[in-house]
């Protein structure tokens, strides 16, 4: 099915799955109950999940399979949001020729980029990549104001021409984003009992694209292509002596990667129609990297993973504050109530890169395969736990 | 006029000339071995071949064309196939990819965005991959990571790889480098099965004279970067030259 394996096709089946029920998935606590700031089924959020998870998907084609390490990817992320923003002024609303624009555009850019990186390897090309980005982020913020709008950011206005659709709605205000009359921002409720779960357009257009950008991945890491990017990776020296020209190969993974950023800035600006420069700081950069390791670079599903697991930690974590801290620890005697508060304190709200930071660490240094090598841990486990001894030893299994 | 053409060949690093004036004739369809002591200049030769070095002076024509100012990996398109002193090899690959590659790259050239068909789907490549597998005695690992192979048998696998590009000259630099007896052993008959039933021409550089003489058809041997003599094994063995050369003054 699909051109797919039976392995790949239960992979994607999971991803869909987990994206499609998210609404549900995310909000498993009744509204007012005290867990329910650990629901994450909001709409906001859900998109912020996908659409990270694009860019990681994304990012993993190049850091994943060519060992390449960029430290500006942020910039095509950047990219491709204004893209969208011009799109929604200059053209219409919809949604649809913005994010073909951002995809285009941030394309072109990352050709720009990558042709002169990736005349460097290792760290050199990291630190190319790097000063490429914070060039554009400094350009964003100051020269390209006209572009950019610098430090404000690139808004609609009600006198934005958009010659496929209308200035301003016949109320007198900014018309928003759709698909085909398809309001991104409509939001359906439904309530059960106690719970109520948010069913958003616009988070299903996102989670749409990204099963596509998923299943794409896919065939890039199953096919010809995808097995000569790890080759790349294994032994730069050995393509070279079998024929094989190893730069075009390093540039069309550098420029697919590029491509997803672009998507992923497209989407973000069709969900909210602004763009700032920060979107290109090196920390955004740096968090796609974060995501992709903590998942597991070179793994299918290790970057969605890894995406949604930081996202909801900046999120989540960083809303529990101290009075949150002592409704929990309540039911302690007072002198120990103040003591456990005080400990867990740096911990959280805007601690929670601390947090992140020690996850990060342990997750690098005990399992080096990131998220995914932890669940196989944990499958096999469980398998020898079952005392499953049909294994033959010395049988040699795939090694992928 | 043989297959590959060395003429006047000089390279200088700095004060050293490592190589002075080399010339060479590989006949087509022979086996050619070049041998000398350390630092005689055989292995910066073998890179000017291959495109790694770029000689100072001097041609380097292959099939009547010249090698000199293309990439490694053009060459290697024109025919000429190297097996390195430590094997190289995809070590994060399993072993049938590592043959799957050159197959690849055999078909495909330098570079073919082939993203979306997959691999497992393009059934004449695998059985490529696999005749030369079974070939090179190697089937029953096809899954295993080659980074876990034994010295002997990554070596197998990248002559098998550079075989499977059907290339006109392999060159191998050292094969034996580093190996036990057996697996010296087994690495000469490989190659003697290979001389015999395929249309190959092999340039071998090699320290171990027994294995130059139980493959050689021709032996060009080098002292400080200029060949000493070139002649037929049995004429090579009992040259006092080339005893002066490998022995010193005294011997």
């Amino acid at each position: 099915m699909f051109g797919l394996e039976n392995k790949d096709i239960r992979m994607l089946l999971v991803v869909a799955v987990l994206t499609l029920c998210a609404p549900f998935i995310l909000n498993p606590f009744p509204t007012d109950s005290a867990l329910a700031q650990f629901n994450a089924g909001y709409p906001d959020l859900m998109q912020r999940f996908v659409i990270f998870g694009i860019f990681a998907v994304g990012f993993n084609i190049l850091f994943g399979l060519t060992g390449y390490l960029s430290f500006g990817h942020a910039a095509f992320l950047g990219v491709g949001s204004y893209s969208a923003v011009w799109m929604f002024k200059l053209l219409s609303m919809n949604v649809v020729p913005a994010i073909v624009l951002s995809v285009v555009i941030s394309g072109l850019f990352a050709l720009l980029i990558g042709f002169v990186s990736l005349r460097r390897s290792g760290i050199y090309f990291s630190i190319l990549t790097l000063a490429f980005a914070q060039m554009s982020f400094n350009l964003a913020y100051s020269v390209l104001t006209p572009i950019t709008n610098g430090e404000t950011g690139l808004q609609l206005t009600l006198d934005d021409p958009r010659i496929l659709g209308v200035s301003a709605t016949a109320d007198g205000s900014i018309p928003v984003t759709n698909l085909f009359g398809i309001e991104m921002r409509s939001t359906y409720e439904m309530v059960v009992g106690p719970w109520a779960f948010q069913f958003n357009a616009g988070y299903y257009l996102c989670a749409l694209v990204l099963l596509a950008a998923f299943y794409l991945s896919i065939r890039i890491f199953r096919s010809p292509f995808g097995m000569m990017l790890r080759a790349v990776k294994s032994n730069q020296q050995r393509m070279n002596y079998t024929g094989l020209n190893t730069k075009p190969y390093t540039l069309a993974a550098f420029v697919i990667s590029g491509m997803y950023a672009g998507l992923a800035g497209g989407l973000m600006a069709s969900m909210d129609p602004l763009a700032g420069a920060e979107r290109m700081q090196w920390t955004a950069s740096g968090e796609v990297v974060l995501m992709t390791i903590l998942g597991g670079a070179g793994t299918l599903i290790g970057p969605v993973l890894g995406a949604g697991f930081i996202k909801y930690f900046e999120n989540i974590f960083s809303k529990i504050n101290d009075q949150v801290l002592h409704s929990w620890f309540a039911f302690m005697p007072d002198g120990l109530e103040d003591f456990v508060v005080f400990v867990v304190h740096p911990f959280i709200g805007k601690g929670w890169h601390l947090t992140l930071g020690i996850l990060f660490m342990l997750v690098v240094v005990f399992l080096p395969g990131g998220l995914v090598e932890g669940g196989q841990r944990i499958a096999k486990w469980v398998k020898t736990r079952k005392g499953n001894d049909d294994e033959t030893p010395g049988k040699t299994t795939p090694a992928e | 006029m043989g297959i590959l053409e060395v003429k006047n060949v000089g390279k200088r690093f700095g004060g050293l000339q490592a190589l002075g004036d080399v010339n060479l004739s590989v006949k087509e369809n022979t086996v050619h071995a070049i041998i000398g002591p350390n630092g005689a200049g055989k292995s910066t030769l073998l890179n000017c071949l291959v495109g790694k070095l770029i000689p100072d002076t001097g041609s380097v024509m292959f099939d009547g064309q010249s090698v000199l100012g293309r990439k490694p990996f053009e060459i290697n398109q024109m025919g000429i196939s190297r097996v390195f002193q430590t094997p190289e090899i995809f070590g994060d690959l399993t072993v049938l990819e590592n043959m799957l590659i050159p197959c690849f790259a055999k078909r495909d050239g330098a570079f073919s965005l082939n993203a979306i068909s997959a691999v497992s789907g393009q059934k004449d490549m695998l059985e490529t991959a696999e005749k030369m597998l079974v070939e090179m005695n190697m089937a029953d690992k096809r899954h295993m990571h080659s980074a876990s192979l034994s010295r002997g048998d990554k070596r197998r696998l990248e002559i098998g790889m550079c075989l499977s590009q059907e290339p006109r000259l392999l060159l191998l630099d050292e094969p034996t480098a580093g190996m036990a007896r057996a697996d010296t052993n087994n690495t000469i008959d490989l190659l003697k099965e290979i001389k015999e039933q395929r249309d190959i021409t092999i340039a071998i550089i090699e320290h171990d004279m027994h294995v130059v003489f139980s493959l050689a058809d021709r032996i060009t041997v080098l002292a400080q970067g200029t060949p000493l003599v070139e002649d037929d094994p049995q004429n090579i063995r009992g040259n006092p030259k080339v005893r002066e050369a490998y022995l010193g003054e005294s011997a």
